[in-house]
């Protein structure tokens, strides 16, 4: 994929990809082989007819190539941004045993960006059924249950706490990874097949539990919203952030605009980010976009961050300096952050995921300090509590996670979840894929009943 | 769109707002809370409810940074982009005995909600408010109505008890006359009055005010250190035991955008002076 230069990018809040074009789409396109037992779609969590719609490209039928994307994916534009197609349909590509992988995701982008461009079809749905389905949640979970439901013909109610819909897809993931107006364009595609979307309104508060368990089939899709925190001293200085709070104030809130936007941020002139993730790397590059030296605190060796490769790439490129092997340990300062002081980590024996299990070094040279004015923590988070713990008789897990079945039922029978509450902080596309799962479930029990 | 559909002036500053959101009186109680947008460039911040009537819910705040000059620019009839809730848990209404619920400044707009529901559960509610001068009481008669015994204080003497509600509270502990007590107000008001019940055994609730974005319990923004403990006040709060609460890092934490409030205030007053309004 091509991306701006970064220079230029670290100007603005813009995309840094740039896509692909008419001419390369369709060259691209016709490298694909067409397998017939193609490995795409088995890696692909939402099961899309990836040869049917590459295929399509080749023949240059781009309205047909987006028919059978959006058969099974609602949000093409987005997920052709944000799905690590590297370890999913473009990872178990044959062409990518030997040389390159077909490069499954530009394309779907490139498919999704020319319907916008071109001209909107609604896909087909089903004659109204009467049913009433509740949806808890308008992230990408609760957005692609609502489609799956819409399109069976039931009547939906999408339920949004914050003032904006789009979950994670908004609050959470910067601009210039995936632009706002994106997001906006396709969850209005899915609203516009019927749903009614009440935003400001929590559910287990504004609407009561009971109120709630009152429509015909209800899915919860309400994300993995709680912040963890390291429990370290210092950590409630002013300037320690979660990565959820430092991205809602600059992606919902647009704090980068302060004071045009009303919203402040304190910007630092030095700032580390803790965590490995595509959450942290998120939190480092729009810290080098508000100016800051920045600095990405890892426990583990550089190989073993978590986040996307081509996000990696990214912020290496954007300056962000890696301090791997390294474990905060204290916030210095008071009531401001000062400092971080860290330890050294060496990487002993190998876990069962295979990765290096980190401990901290002892002796002399064994910690040292950052002279930094905002920390923001990014190491995880855990299924928003709120709403599942109001309802008795649903079974959660030990991290508080709403307990599901393959088929993404809960314990009470007529109330499914999807996404991160149910599965824990994963990716976008493995949120929709639970949510279709969980969707095909109320649409066959609807059709039972 | 959210309608005000009712807007006073009802001391120095002080504004009480009724907005038009059945989605936050359907369940609202009393130690909930809203959380507010004005529009398009606002910033969310969190208001206390403070009556409930059909399907409108009570806001009272004073006009002091930027949002709240904003919101205090806005006429009966007019409309917020945004309002959430009710959010927060509720305060722990129950059979106590004898209650006292304490305002100072705009916390005072708390109260009468509160002392109803209490009195409604079965309980004796004195009521103690305090504020800088007279101009700075609110909703007096209301929670007249609303308690059993209402004692005025004032910083300067201009009404009622010269000095300040914890005089009063601390001789009612003195009397043994209480059993809970609910302390609502600025946080250096809550933190000095809340020592009058300290090692009395009686339960004592302050309502917090960290700085919040959502509210849901999503950014951690809002999080106090209670009895050691890190929780967040949007969704383990607004109300917590008040000797147990980290005051000096609450105050700490309320400060850290003092820079940029004052910035945008200036901001706004020299795009209003820019655009001729108001």
């Amino acid at each position: 994929m091509n991306r701006r230069p970064v220079e230029e990018r670290l100007r603005d809040f813009n995309e840094v990809a740039t896509g692909l074009s008419k001419e390369s789409a369709v060259l691209e396109a016709k490298r694909c082989m067409g397998c017939p037992k193609p490995l795409c779609v088995d890696g692909c969590p939402v099961s899309i007819d990836i040869p049917g719609f590459i295929n399509a490209i080749a023949e240059e039928d781009f309205r047909k190539a987006s028919r059978i994307v959006k058969a099974d994916n609602m949000l093409p534009a987005i997920c052709g941004r944000v799905c690590p197609q590297e370890a999913q349909c473009q990872g178990t590509c044959i062409l990518g045993k030997k040389g390159k992988p077909v490069r499954i995701g530009d394309l779907e982008r490139f498919v999704a960006d020319w319907e916008r461009e071109n001209g909107v079809e609604a896909p087909e749905t089903a004659p109204t059924t009467g049913k009433h389905v509740a949806i808890v949640g308008s992230g990408p979970a609760g957005i692609t249950a609502a489609s799956e439901c819409l399109r069976a013909g039931h009547e939906v109610t999408i339920f949004e706490s914050l003032h904006e819909a789009g979950g994670v897809l908004t609050y959470g993931i910067p601009a210039f990874r995936m632009p706002k107006g994106i997001v906006k364009f396709e969850i209005d595609q899915v609203l516009a097949l019927g749903a009614e979307l009440k935003l400001n309104h929590i559910v287990g508060r504004s609407v009561a539990v009971d109120e709630l368990l009152a429509y015909d089939a209800v899915f919860i899709g309400t994300g993995a919203g709680l912040p963890y925190f390291m429990g370290i001293e210092g950590e409630n200085y002013g300037g320690v952030y979660s990565a959820n709070e430092f991205l809602t104030r600059v992606n919902l809130m647009h704090a980068d605009k302060f004071p045009e936007y009303d919203t402040p941020i304190i910007r630092g002139s030095r700032v580390a980010v803790v965590g490995g993730g595509n959450v942290a790397m998120d939190s480092a590059r729009v810290a080098r976009r508000l100016g800051a030296k920045v600095y990405l605190i890892y426990r583990r060796r550089e190989d073993d961050l978590p986040a996307r490769a081509e996000e990696i790439e990214n912020a290496v490129q954007e300056g962000v300096e890696f301090v791997c092997c390294a474990n905060p340990t204290k916030i210095l300062g008071g009531p401001e952050v000062q400092g971080i002081e860290c330890n050294r980590m060496d990487m002993c024996e190998l876990d069962e995921s295979g990765r290096p299990i980190p401990r901290p070094c002892t002796g002399v040279d064994s910690t040292f300090t950052l002279d930094v004015d905002v920390v923001i923590e990014a190491i995880g988070q855990g299924p928003n509590p709120l709403l599942a713990g109001l309802i008795p008789d649903l079974k959660r897990g030990r991290r508080g996670n709403i307990e599901v079945d393959e088929d993404g039922r809960t314990s009470i029978p007529h109330v499914f979840a999807g996404g991160d509450i149910a599965t824990g902080a994963a990716t976008v596309i493995w949120a929709m894929g639970s949510a279709k799962k969980a969707a095909a479930s109320i649409n066959k029990m609807l059709s039972e009943n | 769109m959210y309608k005000i559909v009712k807007r006073d002036q009802i001391a120095d500053n002080i504004f009480e707002y009724w907005i038009n959101a059945p989605h936050v009186t359907k369940n609202g109680c009393a130690g909930q809370f809203v959380v507010i947008r004005i529009d398009e460039h606002g910033e969310r911040i969190p208001l206390t409810i403070s009556g409930i009537r059909g399907d409108d819910v009570r806001i009272v705040f004073m006009a002091v940074g930027k949002t709240t000059q904003q919101l205090a620019a806005l006429q009966e009839g007019e409309s917020i982009q945004d309002i959430a809730g009710p959010l927060g848990t509720p305060s722990e209404v129950k059979k106590w005995g004898r209650c006292a619920v304490i305002g100072g400044g705009v916390g005072i707009a708390c109260l009468p909600i509160l002392a109803r529901e209490l009195r409604e559960a079965g309980n004796e509610v004195t009521g103690i408010i305090g504020a800088r001068n007279e101009g700075l009481l609110l909703l007096e008669d209301e929670l007249r109505n609303a308690c059993d015994e209402l004692v005025i204080c004032t910083d300067d003497g201009s009404k009622g008890h010269h000095g300040f509600p914890a005089d009063i509270l601390k001789e009612k502990v003195a009397a043994k006359e209480l059993d809970a007590v609910w302390i609502i107000g600025p946080a250096i008001m809550m933190k000095i009055t809340s020592m009058a019940t300290l090692n009395t055994g009686i339960k004592t609730f302050v309502s917090l005010n960290p700085i919040m974005v959502d509210g849901t319990g999503m950014c951690g923004s809002c999080r106090v250190t209670i009895g050691g403990e890190t929780k967040f006040a949007c969704v383990d709060g607004p109300e917590f035991d008040a000797h147990q609460v980290d005051w000096d890092e609450l105050m700490n934490r309320q400060r850290t955008y003092t820079g940029q409030e004052k910035e945008s205030l200036e901001h706004y007053h020299e795009h209003k002076c820019r655009c001729g309004d108001h």
